[in-house]
């Protein structure tokens, strides 16, 4: 078990490409990170360095208490799960989940000894025999799993793992890797550009963009203070909605001609300064016509979702989206008013999509 | 294209390519360094001196009219098995393609004669077609048709064309059937809502989207007909009767035999060298374009 | 499909069974030519069906051979053939799939020349430079020797280019994962690559061995002695000019002999035959 450190690190491709601008955070032992963003944002080149796949161009990665840009991936003390599983088609389940131990000279009593109970505790145990196409997906995944397991690393790398699953075994198995990483204990790395997986799993969640960290923190931390549009609008769902408004007061921003309060809001900012308004789908209200602090609402249409109900329609002019229970009736079309509590107004710079927050 | 995945280092590559280097080295690159060498060189009748005597092996080459001829013999060759071999081989395969039962076996009858020697392919044709022995000669005689190959060059030239497209069919049989299961059966369905009786289906839908195939075995079966059927020409005429069925591979090898001419062989085979890469070049280009699609 | 097939299927037997009458008639007549005796034969005799002379025939070529032309028993040419047929085979192989791996999975300066090194050989067949070689064989005294036979006509790209074709479609995650297990490149060639082109490797043998077993011009340049004589080759000696001279049942069962091993290889091994074909070319 071991922390791992990222200092600085940066990856500039052959032709100047920058892939990763200089990123720096620590996973501290046992924590489960997750890298979120959108493809190409960087976060698979970043896991692809700590596991020794990709060299680092400048900055520094330890493992525990040893740097190891210059250590080989076998010798770091780290196990991957690949996105398509990458199981060797040619050996059967056992020998996928032995062949590392043995590459290292590991004792054959040994060997099977961990991969038994590998397979027993991801219930593989009867298809130790088979060979990775005689398969089903959920079960390649787990025999991906039991080849990171057998190996007892420090560190476990997730790339993707989950994507290539059906909806209702990727949420099966999202729960299944969480449990897995708590009852052994090991430091893990996630990529994944679910948003649900990066909540879900996450005591550590890091969101990236353009080869750069957005925001980093507690997966509830960043979804109620997005540190900027970007981290806003990319976690939750549906997604924000971000409306252009103007500052009309400490405290206070305008948009159209209602008002709303802004707890979290800078207060040194002058009057009449741009910026953008966020509000989520599931932080609005319904309120009554004329109430204090109400915005007009035009509904268009609405969709059932079952649980809740999504009011699609415009606010301001401008295309909005609100979350309602099911209890709530409206007319399928018409002007309804809402309030948003003022703590969950996030105001943006309407230049560089930082949050004006509270300093 | 190239892996992203990959190792680092110089030692370990060259030394798993050196066996293949070293033997392509020695056997390709310098015989046929020695060719293009030697078809500039000029023997006297003796052996004893040589001259560098630069272009005249070719211009002596170009003005020969048994060249010339070997040049004809092969354009009128290559041009009968080509066309014969195709066609036959497209009709087989498209009935092969119906989904008819026995199928599969039809497709094991059809494919065998690839593993036959083309030298052992030529005695075969030679003993049917043999005019005293051949039962397929007495047959013809017994009609009023006068047949000796041995004697006819037109009747010479004949028997190799059947011999080399009896051969050449079952390698364009597979490569058509493979071009044919491997078109969409939904874009045939389209076709039979559309209204396309099965002939015209054929013209106009099939034949068109098996033309890359077509066009892959054009070039190969000209490799096939330049250089693999040395082994039927030789068995079944030696090139005669007087040249008539001697090819521009066929003359390479009568010329170089005794050593006579041996700047005159290798300027022959200079000649051949440029036209198959010029023939490599054509099938590179389109391999490429068939990548893009 | 909801259309009457019963007459193009009809059409379809018929064209099929022509095809294979077309393929099957040169070599029934000539197994029925190895199964009657020279006189029955050179009098233009000959029945469409087999002979009583079958074993007689087959025996004598197989262990004595024709008493003027090649001399020596047809076995121990067949012999000859296989060794070179085989040498052919598992040489290419070898060296292909060596190069193969180097060209792919090594980045070095001078990988790209040597792949068009090798390239270039594609499609020049050994009968373009055919005397060349022969004096560079002679010179390295490698006449009327397996190695002679064999390996000169190893030196070809189809190998190389078909092992890299398969190489490129190995997912990188392989040599990925491999890595974080521990394996340098000589274990995930020994443990990965090759057991995975086990196939690719089959069809090639497949086709390389029918390649070498029917060459005809370079055995009968570079063999000189009776005893290196590969079957091919001997047919050509026993059919002599003057029919009289020529035994056409031994001939003719030097033939069926000499189709037998890449007639019997393509039936029995169909499948890796047509991967192979279709793969080798693409």
């Amino acid at each position: 078990m071991a922390q791992v450190t990222l200092t600085n690190v940066k990856k500039v491709y052959a032709g100047g490409v920058e892939a990763v601008k200089g990123v720096s955070f620590d996973i501290p032992d046992g924590g489960f990170c997750v890298l979120v963003g959108p493809s190409g944002c960087g976060k698979s080149t970043l896991l692809r360095m700590v596991a020794g796949l990709e060299t680092i161009s400048a900055g520094e990665v330890s493992i525990g208490e040893r740097v190891v840009n210059e250590i080989g991936p076998a010798d770091r003390d780290i196990a991957m799960v690949f996105q398509n599983y990458a199981l060797y088609p040619h050996m059967s389940v056992y020998d996928n989940m032995a062949y590392g131990l043995r590459n290292r000279g590991t004792p054959k009593d040994e060997i099977d000894r961990r991969v038994k109970e590998a397979a027993r505790i991801l219930a593989i145990e009867g298809l130790l025999e088979r060979r990775p196409k005689q398969l089903s997906g959920g079960q390649r995944q787990r025999v991906a799993m039991g080849r990171a397991i057998v190996r007892k690393p420090q560190v476990f790398l997730f790339d993707e793992p989950l994507s290539k699953l059906d909806a209702k075994l990727r949420v099966q198995m999202r729960v299944e890797i969480k449990k897995l990483q708590r009852a052994l204990g090991v430091t893990a790395i996630y990529v994944t550009h679910d948003q649900v997986e990066a909540m879900t799993l996450s005591d550590k969640l890091v969101v990236m963009n353009g080869g750069q960290v957005e925001q980093i923190g507690l997966p509830a931390d960043v979804y109620k203070k997005p540190a900027s549009k970007f981290v806003a609008t990319f976690i939750g769902s549906p997604p924000m909605n971000i409306l252009p408004g103007t500052i009309d007061g400490p405290g206070i921003v305008a948009l159209g001609d209602a008002i709303l309060e802004a707890r979290d809001l800078r207060q040194d900012l002058p009057a009449q300064t741009a910026v953008e308004v966020g509000l989520r789908p599931e932080d609005v209200e319904i309120a009554s016509e004329g109430e204090a602090g109400s915005l007009p609402f035009d509904v268009e249409f609405i969709e059932e979702l079952g649980a809740t109900q999504l009011f699609h329609g415009q606010l301001a002019g401008l295309p909005f989206v609100m979350q309602a229970a099911t209890d709530v009736v409206a007319a399928q079309a018409g002007r309804i008013w809402i309030t948003v509590d003022p703590d969950r107004v996030h105001v943006f710079d309407s230049m560089t999509g930082v949050r004006l927050g509270r300093v | 294209m190239q892996k992203n995945a990959f190792f680092n280092g110089l030692t370990i590559p060259l030394m798993l390519l050196l066996p293949q280097l070293a033997i392509t080295v020695v056997f390709f690159y310098w015989p046929a360094s020695q060719a293009v060498w030697q078809s500039f060189l000029l023997e006297d009748a003796f052996g004893t001196s040589t001259e560098f005597v630069w272009f005249e092996n070719y211009q002596l080459l170009f003005s020969d009219p048994g060249y010339l001829k070997a040049f004809i013999n092969t354009l009128i060759f290559s041009s009968f098995v080509c066309m014969l071999s195709l066609s036959i081989a497209l009709l087989f395969a498209v009935m092969a393609d119906r989904a008819i039962r026995g199928a599969e076996i039809f497709k094991t009858l059809l494919i065998w004669p690839y593993a036959v020697a083309p030298a052992v392919a030529g005695v075969l044709w030679l003993f049917m077609f043999d005019p005293s022995l051949g039962m397929l000669a007495r047959g013809l005689s017994s009609m009023g048709i006068a047949w000796n190959p041995r004697l006819n060059g037109n009747d010479a030239m004949l028997l190799v064309i059947l011999a080399a497209t009896w051969k050449q069919i079952s390698y364009n049989f597979l490569f058509f059937l493979a071009g044919l299961q491997s078109i969409p059966k939904s874009v045939i369905e389209a076709a039979v809502i559309d209204g396309a009786r099965p002939m015209r289906r054929f013209w106009t839908i099939v034949f068109p989207l098996l033309s890359p195939t077509t066009f892959f075995l054009l070039v190969v079966n000209i490799v096939y007909v330049f250089f693999d059927t040395f082994g039927i020409i030789d068995t079944i005429t030696g090139g005669g009767p007087s040249g008539a069925t001697e090819t521009l591979v066929y003359k390479v090898f009568s010329d170089g035999k005794g050593g006579s001419n041996l700047g005159g062989s290798a300027a022959q085979s200079v000649v051949l060298l440029v036209m198959v890469i010029a023939m490599t070049a054509v099938q590179f280009k389109f391999i490429e374009r068939r990548v893009s699609y | 499909m909801v259309e009457d097939r019963r007459l193009g299927d009809l059409i379809a037997y018929i064209i099929l069974s022509i095809g294979v009458l077309i393929v099957a008639f040169p070599v029934w007549l000539t197994f029925v030519a190895s199964t009657w005796d020279a006189a029955t034969i050179i009098n233009g005799q000959l029945p469409l069906y087999p002979g009583p002379k079958l074993f007689e025939n087959y025996y004598r070529i197989l262990f004595v051979g024709t008493s003027g032309t090649t001399r020596e028993p047809v076995l121990g040419m067949m012999l000859n053939s296989f060794v070179m047929a085989m040498a052919i085979a598992i040489g290419k192989i070898f060296i292909s799939v060596l190069s193969a791996y180097a060209i792919v999975y090594y980045r070095f300066p001078f990988r790209m020349a040597a792949f068009w090194i090798i390239f270039v050989t594609l499609m020049l067949p050994v009968e373009v430079r055919i005397f060349p070689t022969f004096k560079v064989v002679s010179d390295l005294n490698m006449l009327d020797t397996y190695q002679g036979l064999a390996v000169p006509l190893i030196a070809s790209a189809t190998g190389t280019l078909l092992f890299r074709q398969f190489f490129m479609t190995i997912p990188d995650e392989l040599l990925e994962a491999s890595r974080i297990d521990g394996a340098g490149p000589f274990k995930f060639f020994k443990d990965t690559v090759v057991p995975l082109s086990i196939t690719t490797i089959a069809a090639l043998f497949v086709i390389q061995f029918i390649y070498g077993w029917n060459q005809y011009l370079w055995p009968l340049l570079v063999t000189t002695k009776d005893s290196m004589q590969t079957i091919v080759i001997a047919i050509k000696k026993m059919i002599v000019t003057s029919d009289a001279l020529t035994e056409w049942q031994l001939a003719m069962a030097t033939a069926m002999l000499a189709m037998l091993p890449p007639v019997l290889v393509v039936v029995l091994m169909q499948r890796l035959f047509v991967k192979g074909l279709v793969e080798t070319e693409k």
